[in-house]
């Protein structure tokens, strides 16, 4: 029981974790109908650039306070990485909209093995791990021995996950932005007789993808204290698969299916085979598609003749 | 992220009569210097490096990111000034009626021209590169070169004729390299044996696998094959009693030249016909072996184009429901995509195994599947010749970078060019399809017609809906 109960903390965090990176995923398939193949490795950079960051305060600025830290590593995470992600936009994807159904595929996969190898190149290839950022934890209650605690470092996932998500939901739900996000998912042809800057728009659904995808990072990092250019791929799939077993394009749905696939991942860990453990997410991937392929929250999509 | 400068949005900086603005074009080369600074300010000009105590310190690369920084100004005032007026001009210049008659020669040529070429490759090569400068360059580009053609050909039934996009197809490729490697060195059978065997056996697992997705389309079959792939690399690391795992299967038997091995001994290949001994002998044969595979695949591909099965999947690929309607057995056509296709990806599975005396899971992973969906693509899907040339520039555009070592001279002994390989194949990648979106080649050959064969345009080709 107390085991398990340490295993939901542990699947929530790492849950938070894919939600965030599963709204890119959700956003640009529902704005222009591609999967973003390279959003992982978007993730990736922007731990990198958090571990750059948190670098340069902590040894060079000699910043002491973690709070300050950590705020100022999330916001110069965000920027470049949003930065990156609406040049990447404008460059990769831009130019093929309306063209062939696989040249944004290709173009996106191009992208994500030019992100990776860029990161090996220019950072090296072996894993770059920092002193643990946030220490200490709540022990929540102790039975046979066997304590249930809930760390610092998850209790600010969980908070800064709740927060940014809030605001996010604002910023699609209520303001002019979203609304007009929101009309370019439905008909984009319709949206710009209207008046609305479809260009514009999609490139800023990058910006706020890359944005969520950097919180992500910096948690990633703050929560492992290690990240390798690899590390792009695995968690990448494992939010395309959050994404598409909340329904692909709902966002409630991405958070939801990250909450799942990461308690899905942590039980099967603990319990059933932790060298399996990336078959999970797999498996759910395909049972999902096979089998529920508007997801949870989705709309069945429609042939038409 | 350097096409930053190679592929501005608006093309500012010359109007349609190819004049130059040079406050726009000087604004522009400005906007693009200080994105492309903010781009690589914190990957580039800062390094983390691990010291002594195995702490991460940072150090500073302020002269190499101003030189990126620069060149990429410099290559966008270049854009602007001279390459961009040069394409308006060439844009509004009235095209040729007529195919020159160079370009019709060449094309009429081109394809027995080829195939002469790779059947002497090995005498060329040897020509000019001597005995022992051969062996690199037959295994390294043409072996190498040669399955990646043989497994964009197979991918292509499933993708370019069937319309189906696979992101698993490496799995395939893992059972048949797999097959061959346990069967022959667990049991010891011949290599002629276990070749169409494993062909078999990747089929089967293409059926298996192809049965579950068929009512998926598009990038949700690309995903869900994606997962299948992966989920086959992950058994095979971790059923290490069968697979051993990581550290793989090594001393796989090599094929024997029909029965006689081509080792030092006495009955040895080069003692039997009378040469002395050279590891060439053996690098040839497997040349001409994946060769001979290579054209199997083209040409069972291009018989099974005029076969009723051929048909229907390039009428799946055109319309599915449409193929529904007209009562073609939407199930069974797939399958046999499906198995087609990986069954070609089961001998090229196997030869590799063959050559390579060795196999792990490392040699599978999604960036293979990537690549050869990547060759098929940007060759142009359907287009055979499209897709050997894909595969020449991006294999051997890869391979040729281990032979830039004069490039040490330029950029100092620290600069390695192996290590730049995959970061251009993925640039070139987004290059080709900016330019190319429907790959290199731009022309189809139906095999319906009527009256007389033509060329088309690969627009008027059917994307596919699986």
């Amino acid at each position: 029981m107390e085991e398990f109960a340490q295993q939901i903390i542990n699947g929530i965090t790492l849950g938070s974790i894919y939600g965030l990176i599963a709204i890119g995923y959700t956003m640009v398939f529902g704005i222009i109908g591609m999967v973003n193949f390279a959003h992982g490795d978007v993730f990736m950079v922007s731990a990198f650039v958090a571990l750059i960051a948190f670098l340069i305060l902590t040894s060079w600025l000699g910043v002491s306070s973690i709070a300050v830290a950590l705020v100022i590593v999330l916001a110069v995470a965000m920027l470049f990485t949003s930065l990156a992600n609406w040049i990447i936009e404008r460059i990769a994807y831009r130019p093929l909209r309306g063209s062939f159904r696989l040249a944004p595929l290709i173009s996106a996969i191009g992208m994500s093995i030019f992100l990776s190898n860029f990161v090996q190149v220019s950072q090296g290839p072996r894993n770059k791990a920092i002193p643990p950022m946030v220490q200490g934890e709540f022990v929540l209650w102790t039975d046979h021995g066997y304590a249930v605690t809930l760390s610092f470092k998850q209790l600010i996932i969980w908070g800064v996950t709740a927060v940014l998500l809030a605001c996010f939901w604002y910023l699609v739900a209520r303001t002019r932005l979203g609304r007009a996000q929101r009309a370019c998912e439905q008909d984009q042809k319709m949206a710009a007789l209207v008046g609305v800057n479809v260009n514009q728009t999609i490139s800023i659904t990058f910006v706020i993808a890359a944005a969520l995808a950097s919180v992500a990072g910096t948690m990633y990092l703050m929560n492992y204290g290690v990240v390798s250019f690899s590390d792009g791929f695995i968690p990448g799939v494992k939010a395309f698969t959050a994404a598409v077993l909340g329904g692909v394009g709902s966002l409630p749905g991405a958070v939801i299916g990250g909450l799942l696939i990461g308690l899905i991942e942590t039980m099967w860990s603990a319990y059933f085979s932790i060298d399996y453990k990336d078959v999970a997410a797999f498996s759910v991937l395909a049972i999902t598609l096979i089998f529920l392929p508007q997801g949870l929250f989705g709309r069945p999509e429609v042939e038409k003749v | 992220m350097q096409e930053a400068t190679a592929k501005p949005a608006d093309a500012g900086g010359a109007d349609h009569g190819g004049r130059v603005n040079t406050v726009a074009a000087l604004r522009d080369t400005g906007i693009t210097v200080l994105l492309a600074f903010g781009l690589f300010l914190p990957l580039i000009g800062f390094k983390t490096e691990t010291n002594i105590r195995n702490e991460l310190i940072l150090t500073t690369r302020w002269a190499l990111l101003f030189s990126i920084v620069a060149v990429i100004g410099g290559f966008r005032l270049l854009y602007s000034f001279v390459l961009h007026p040069w394409l308006e001009r060439r844009r509004l210049r009235p095209m040729a009626a007529t195919v020159p008659a160079w370009r019709s020669f060449a094309g009429r040529w081109f394809v027995p021209f080829a195939i002469g070429f790779v059947i002497c490759y090995p005498a060329i090569v040897i020509g000019t590169a001597g005995w022992g400068g051969a062996l690199k360059w037959v295994d390294n580009f043409g072996i190498q070169i040669l399955i990646y053609v043989m497994l964009g050909w197979g991918l292509n039934i499933v993708v370019g004729l069937a319309g189906l996009l696979d992101l698993g197809y490496v799995a395939f490729y893992a059972v048949g390299a797999y097959a061959y490697g346990l069967l022959a060195s667990n049991f010891g059978f011949s290599f002629w044996i276990l070749l169409p065997l494993a062909g078999v056996m990747s089929a089967f697992w293409g059926i298996l696998l192809g049965f579950p997705v068929l009512r998926l389309r598009s990038d949700y079959l690309a995903l869900v094959t994606l997962a299948f792939g992966e989920i086959i690399r992950i058994i095979l690391i971790n059923f290490v009693d069968l697979t051993n795992g990581y550290a793989g299967i090594s001393g796989i038997p090599r094929p024997s030249f029909f029965g006689i091995p081509f080792s030092a001994d006495d009955d040895g290949f080069a003692a039997v016909f009378g040469l002395e001994f050279s590891p060439v002998y053996r690098t040839i044969f497997l040349y001409y072996l994946i060769l001979g595979l290579a054209f199997l695949t083209a040409f069972v591909t291009v018989r099974l184009r005029r076969l009723p099965v051929g048909r229907a999947w390039e009428a799946l690929r055109e319309d599915e429901i449409a193929c529904r309607s007209l009562g073609i057995n939407t199930t069974n056509t797939k399958l046999t995509a499906f198995s087609i296709g990986a069954m070609f990806a089961g001998f090229a599975g196997s030869f590799f195994a063959a050559r390579q005396g060795f196999i792990s899971p490392e040699s599978f992973t999604f960036l293979e599947s990537a690549t050869i969906l990547s060759i098929v693509v940007l060759g142009g899907m359907g287009s055979q010749i499209g897709i050997a040339i894909a595969a020449i520039v991006m294999i051997g555009g890869t391979e040729i970078m281990r032979e830039l070592n004069f490039l040490k001279q330029i950029f100092g002994d620290s600069f390695d060019p192996t290590q730049y390989r995959m970061l251009l194949f993925g640039f070139a990648m987004v290059v080709i399809m900016i330019f190319r979106p429907r790959g290199l080649v731009s022309t189809r050959t139906p095999s319906v017609f009527l009256r007389e064969r033509k060329v088309i345009a690969s627009d008027l080709v059917g994307q596919g809906h699986g």
